[in-house]
């Protein structure tokens, strides 16, 4: 008799919930020992969905062809000298905040999706768990080899991993990250799955890879794209892994909703430094912030959690504060990164008069008002040999480990300044979002290790400044400092001149 | 509400406690209107720091970048520690005058700042 084929529906029963089996000899509840700790209630695994019904040999087949077109691509830069196509050099540092800040993330993503692929009680979630963490080891070497490309041209980016654990501002993107991963499995699901996948990840990947494609990197736009069917997968993973928990028990509800006030809020303030990275880091703009906010969340966001009110669920605490403050937070970001540029492995300059008129433009209400004359002092101050640098190391705030610039809502020229008390210290925070979040688990954000606190501990290499940037491994006078007068910006300008088509005769003989 | 935890009673080390930073304490300071230093600006200081080192030595090192600060009379400047006003006197330690760990220091001038 001929072999009978499988249908999809068969084949992925066989290979996720097929693979599974009841223990005889150990309880379920030694073996899966971080599935109940959070209070959450699951009634019955089985009503777990894979929106997918992706099987791992169909996955390995479509993974593994877009891996051939995606290192053609690096391939074919790499030879015709692709670095040479971007609209400018300053452009670089919107890759360089991204190996430094989001790459680090994929692989930690990478880790503990294999941590619930282990641990989450039912085969179907864990299946989907396993794919996830496969994809996020090939985006985080997918990156790694596209971006290895600029590292032979540009500065900054030759040990990210290094400078993702010590940086100042890398500690924004790592501490978001450490604590999603140590919480427990539901936890990290609806922080990482839910929140930013499925909720802020446009606000990630879309200013990214549009703004690749208008300013000239083929590259980045590459991995992008080759990333992009995964979000997909990834999003409906968060989702429905939200909806599968408010469906098994009322319980789960006020958990649930707690977690996304939270993350919703920390995924907000890390976005800040993607914020900032649009509106000033890219040569040829896409949208402002302001615009990709109303876009991508408020309504995006808008029609989900009108969709979540059936379970119970409402808008994130605190979003009105973000929509609030649209129309300031990537100013006051660019003016931390222009403070502390000699601290830093990216570059800031002086806006010049173009960049002024497009900020008014896209922030009527805000920037001519509050931000311009900032600078416009700067660029005085610059020109007579001063350019401005902060002498003093920033207050953090200790959740978002920002530092500490954002400014009231109902007054944006005051800094807003929020303070708890827990064994006996004081915990200074950025906003009422931070606040609230320390103040839920203050023994765990105690234990934060801020940079600029490190740095006084005497834990950072030294009492300098220059013993510091050695321990973080900037490669001082490159790596940092303003980009006017860079050893990158003489390089591209050489590199530019020789693509200059000659001068006509007549006009060099003149 | 404590942290979730499979353990009862979770705690971890507080990781920076005055005993952290070799006698001195962390304070932080801001001077209001003046948001072109983006944050207030954190400062490992002895208690028995004068208050008058403060003002002479230490603001004016981190401040003085800004045209600004030129034309600022501190003796007329208003002050907040920890949000209380606050009427510090120039010979005294700042940890005799409610100075703690952490605190926060902030200050309006004239003139009242421009960015």
């Amino acid at each position: 008799m001929a072999a009978r084929k499988l249908n999809l529906k068969q084949k992925y029963g066989h290979f996720t919930r097929g693979l599974d089996w009841e223990p005889s000899y150990q309880s379920k509840d030694d073996i899966f020992p971080f599935a109940k700790y959070e209070g959450i209630k699951v009634h019955d695994w089985d009503a777990w969905e894979d929106p997918f019904k992706l099987t791992m040999d169909a996955y390995w087949k479509f993974q593994a062809e877009k891996e051939r077109k995606l290192y053609a691509v690096i391939d074919s830069m790499a030879q015709n000298n692709g670095q040479l196509g971007i609209t400018d050099a300053r452009y670089l540092n919107a890759v360089k905040l991204f190996i430094q800040g989001v790459t680090p993330l994929e692989y930690q993503a990478h880790r503990h999706f294999a941590h619930l692929a282990r641990h989450l009680p039912g085969a179907g979630l864990r299946v989907a768990a396993q794919m996830q963490s496969i994809d996020e080891l090939r985006h985080c070497q997918t990156q790694i080899h596209t971006i290895s490309h600029y590292n032979k041209f540009f500065d900054g980016i030759h040990d990210f991993t290094h400078m993702h654990d010590r940086l100042w501002y890398l500690s924004v993107p790592k501490s978001f990250f450490d604590d999603a991963t140590t919480a427990g499995p539901f936890e990290f699901l609806t922080a990482i799955s839910f929140a930013f996948e499925y909720v802020l990840t446009n606000l990630l990947f879309v200013p990214f890879m549009s703004g690749a494609a208008y300013n000239g990197d083929m590259a980045t736009v590459t991995f992008g794209f080759s990333a992009q069917s995964d979000e997909s997968r990834h999003m409906t993973l968060g989702l429905e892994a939200v909806r599968f928990l408010l469906e098994q028990d009322e319980a789960n509800v006020p958990i649930v909703q707690g977690w996304i006030d939270k993350w919703f809020w920390r995924g907000y303030r890390l976005l800040t430094l993607v914020a900032m990275m649009m509106d000033y880091m890219l040569p040829k703009k896409v949208m402002s912030w302001a615009e990709a906010w109303e876009t991508y969340y408020e309504q995006a966001g808008g029609a989900l959690f009108a969709d979540l009110a059936r379970y119970g669920i409402r808008e994130p605490k605190y979003a009105d504060v973000a929509k609030a403050e649209k129309g300031h937070i990537t100013h006051q970001a660019w003016t931390i990164f222009y403070n502390y540029t000699h601290a830093a492995a990216v570059h800031t300059w002086d806006v010049d008069d173009q960049h002024l008129a497009w900020l008014r433009e896209k922030y009527p209400e805000t920037f001519a008002q509050y931000y311009e004359q900032r600078y416009l002092n700067w660029r005085d101050q610059a020109n007579q040999g001063k350019r401005f640098y902060n002498n003093g190391l920033p207050q953090l705030c200790q959740v978002c480990q920002v530092p500490m610039a954002f400014t009231e809502v109902d007054d944006p020229t005051t800094i807003s300044f929020r303070v708890s008390e827990f064994g006996g210290d004081k915990y200074h925070t950025c906003s009422d979002g931070c606040k609230d979040i320390f103040d839920h688990e203050p023994e765990k954000y105690s234990q934060a290790w801020l940079p600029v606190h490190q740095i006084f501990q005497g834990n950072c290499g030294g009492a300098t400044v220059p013993e510091v940037l050695d321990w973080y491994h900037i490669n001082q006078g490159a790596d940092n400092m303003d980009y006017a007068g860079s050893p990158e910006e003489a390089q591209w300008e050489k590199w530019m001149e020789g693509r200059r088509p000659a001068a006509p005769m007549a006009a060099a003989a003149e | 509400m404590p942290t979730a935890s499979l353990n009862p009673g979770y705690s971890g080390p507080v990781r920076d406690r005055v005993e952290n930073f070799g006698g001195a304490q962390l304070v932080y300071v801001h001077w209001e209107g003046h948001n072109n230093f983006c944050s207030a600006i954190t400062l490992p200081l002895p208690p028995e720091t004068p208050f008058g080192a403060l003002t002479a030595e230490i603001l004016p090192s981190l401040y003085s970048v800004d045209p600004d600060w030129a034309e600022v009379d501190l003796s007329t400047a208003r002050w907040m520690l920890d949000g209380e006003d606050w009427q510090p006197e120039a010979a005294k330690g700042i940890g005799e005058q409610g100075v703690g760990h952490k605190s926060l220091i902030r200050f309006w001038t004239q003139p009242s700042g421009r960015a």
